[in-house]
């Protein structure tokens, strides 16, 4: 029977969700497909996880080996071109994550099989996988089907673009353990360290009030008037991705995949377009505003109330009719 | 000494603009669009740069497309490149991530090189493949949403983002590519003058045959995926919007936001 992959993905000792959001979703396309589905696990002492995957799909696969202990995408390679080679997937799923897009597009290539970065939708029409993926700053979705020649496919999905089910759906995989084909060390490429975060002066998880300001802020010289907002709400400065980049702000202060995710009751999103990334940190926050001067701007989809307009003639104005209604 | 090779691509900006798609549905309309360069190449020719300074040796940009491609292998010039080349081939037109890092290698196997830097993304098609594609090709090692290099010797120790705020620290024998993520350097300004006074070197032009790839590796015929058609996104559950002048908007979300009890 046909087979679909899905690459399971953890880090220091957590099932990451992407994982079961590709399980959720591959269960789908393996029915469209008409193929099992199968967790392929790679690591050092992963035993516990095969057993937590199992009702997540009709197989899992683990290969256990001290060589796989930290992430490297060179050996991790090694080992999945060798499993798909043998079993050949019709399709496997890798996270579009750091982990994923160290390792999936290299084993493509190595593999001589069609990939599609960052899906956030995957078709089953007349057999064939077609795949929808998210570009143009959130603007545009592009339909995208494979190479004509090709009957097997590899797909990089999307972090939260699938929501993960509620519970296992029960399938009751076998689990396989299969022999690590790694013979030695990958000694030109090394796993080093982690290093965690850096802690920021302000924690941003816990405040209530968000201001959180993007590239629209346009300049250093404006984030006072960000501040003076945030006071007069008594909430404090967030912000997106680009902002730290420039420096304009410290990371601690990052909302979004690579920053951190927060929760307030009231999010002012000012100057920000709504990426993904910087979604994904905030959109589970109970009140969303959004300040953009672009009516197409996609964080207008995800608040509940819009303004578009300058933020730089809303923040001033905003301040003081707080400030008088606070009286 | 450090030789490094840098991929840079010109992009439009879309993060402001309207994006219209054309008829044929396979293409955007740019006339109205603004171009530069994409904005995780400009983090990673500043990064080459960097070390060019420290450790001397030499920065090649190489940019795939037409002749306006120049005006971005220009700018990087400007800011201190030492040669840029330009590939550019009709056959080249409707190439993907795969086919643009075949390119890339063909071009790239003959230089004398101890890094390649590639962005982390394209801005545009956002497809995040062609530098860990084109170390596979070249078959050296790669590393992707690199935020911090140090070269020493034969190796470079780099940091790479992982999700939310966490890094990993690996160490990579060079030759290697490294796909770079933003933030990790502050790109500097070039001038009108600056882009001025390198106005006059000369980008050499390689076609498919200069580089020794043929036709049917590259455009539509040599990718992996195929575009069938863009549509506008469903626009979800907008948000309420709130209408007025600067002033009027502002008094009025003041007051939900009281009704709402935020303060
Ligand atoms: C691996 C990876 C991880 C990432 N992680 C994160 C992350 O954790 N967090 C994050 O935020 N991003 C992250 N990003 C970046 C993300 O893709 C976007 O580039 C980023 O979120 C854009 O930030 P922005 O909205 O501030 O800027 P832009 O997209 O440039 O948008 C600026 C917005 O401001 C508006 N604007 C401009 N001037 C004004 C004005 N005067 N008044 C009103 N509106 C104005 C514009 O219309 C536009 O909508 C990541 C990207 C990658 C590849
Ligand atoms: N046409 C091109 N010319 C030169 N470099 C490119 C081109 N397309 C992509 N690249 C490089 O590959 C990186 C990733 O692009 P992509 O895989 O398209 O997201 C970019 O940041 C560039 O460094």
């Amino acid at each position: 029977m046909a087979e679909i992959f899905v690459l399971a993905e953890h880090r220091q000792g957590v099932i990451r969700d992407v994982t079961f959001e590709m399980l959720g979703e591959g269960k789908k396309v393996a029915e469209a497909l008409g193929a099992d589905l199968t967790a392929v696990l790679l690591g050092s002492g992963v035993q516990d996880f095969a057993e937590k995957l199992k009702d997540w799909a009709n197989k899992v696969i683990f290969v256990d080996d001290p060589k796989l202990e930290n992430f490297n995408a060179e050996a991790y390679q090694k080992v999945l071109s060798s499993l798909i080679s043998e079993r050949k997937p019709v399709l496997t799923m890798i996270g579009n994550t750091s982990f994923g897009l160290d390792l999936a597009p290299a084993l493509a290539v190595e593999l001589k099989m069609p990939i599609a970065t960052d899906c956030i939708g995957i078709e089953v029409d007349g057999g064939k996988v077609k795949v929808i993926r998210n570009i143009y700053s959130g603007k545009i979705n592009a339909r995208m089907s494979f190479r004509d020649d090709a009957t097997q496919y590899m797909v990089t999905v999307r972090a939260s673009a699938f929501p993960a089910p509620e519970s296992a759906p029960g399938l009751g995989g076998a689990v396989e353990s299969v022999a690590s084909p790694l013979t030695e060390e990958i000694d030109y490429k090394k796993f080093i360290a982690y290093e965690e975060a850096a802690v920021g002066e302000v924690d941003i998880t816990a405040a209530d009030i968000l201001v959180s300001v993007g590239r629209g802020i346009g300049d250093v010289e404006n984030i006072p008037l960000a501040e003076e907002l945030a006071k007069v709400l008594g909430g404090v400065v967030a912000c997106s991705r680009p902002v730290v980049d420039k420096k304009w702000l410290p990371k601690p202060r990052q909302v979004g995949t690579s920053g951190k995710t927060v929760k307030p009751k009231l999010y002012l999103a000012l100057g920000i377009s709504g990426a993904f990334q910087h979604l994904a940190g905030m959109q589970a926050s109970d009140l969303i505003v959004a300040v953009n001067k672009d009516p197409k701007a996609p964080i207008f989809s995800v608040a509940n109330y819009g303004i578009v307009g300058d933020i730089m003639k809303v923040m001033p104005v905003l301040k003081d009719k707080i400030t008088e209604l606070k009286g | 000494m450090v030789d490094i090779i840098v991929c840079v691509k010109r992009v439009p900006d879309t993060s402001e603009a309207e994006v219209i798609i054309k008829d044929d549905k396979r293409a955007i309309k740019d006339a109205d669009l603004t171009f530069d360069i994409n904005e995780w190449d400009n983090y990673a020719i500043e990064e080459a740069i960097l070390k060019k300074e420290a450790l001397g040796g030499k920065v090649t940009v190489i940019g795939v497309g037409g002749e306006e491609v120049n005006e971005v292998l220009r700018r990087c010039l400007a800011k201190g490149a030492d040669e840029a080349i330009r590939l550019t081939d009709p056959a080249f037109d409707g190439s993907d991530g795969y086919a643009i890092a075949k390119i890339l290698s063909a071009a790239i196997k003959d230089l004398q090189y101890d890094f390649v830097f590639t962005g982390a993304q394209a801005g545009d098609d956002s497809y995040g493949v062609t530098g860990q594609m084109l170390a596979e090709i070249l078959g050296i090692p790669h590393a992707t949403m690199v935020t911090k290099v140090d070269i020493n010797n034969g190796t470079a120790r780099i940091r790479r983002e992982l999700e939310g705020g966490l890094e990993e620290v690996d160490e990579i024998n060079k030759p290697a590519v490294f796909c770079i993520q933003t933030g990790l350097n502050e790109p500097r300004y070039v001038s009108i003058m600056g882009i001025r006074k390198v106005s006059k070197k000369e980008i050499p032009v390689k076609a498919a045959a200069d580089i020794g790839i043929s036709a049917d590796e590259v455009g539509e015929v040599g990718s992996m995926v195929k575009l069938e058609e863009f549509s506008i996104p469903p626009a979800g559950e907008l948000a309420e919007m709130i209408e007025g002048t600067p002033d009027e908007a502002a008094g009025k979300l003041a007051a939900i936001l009281k009704e709402k009890g935020a303060f």
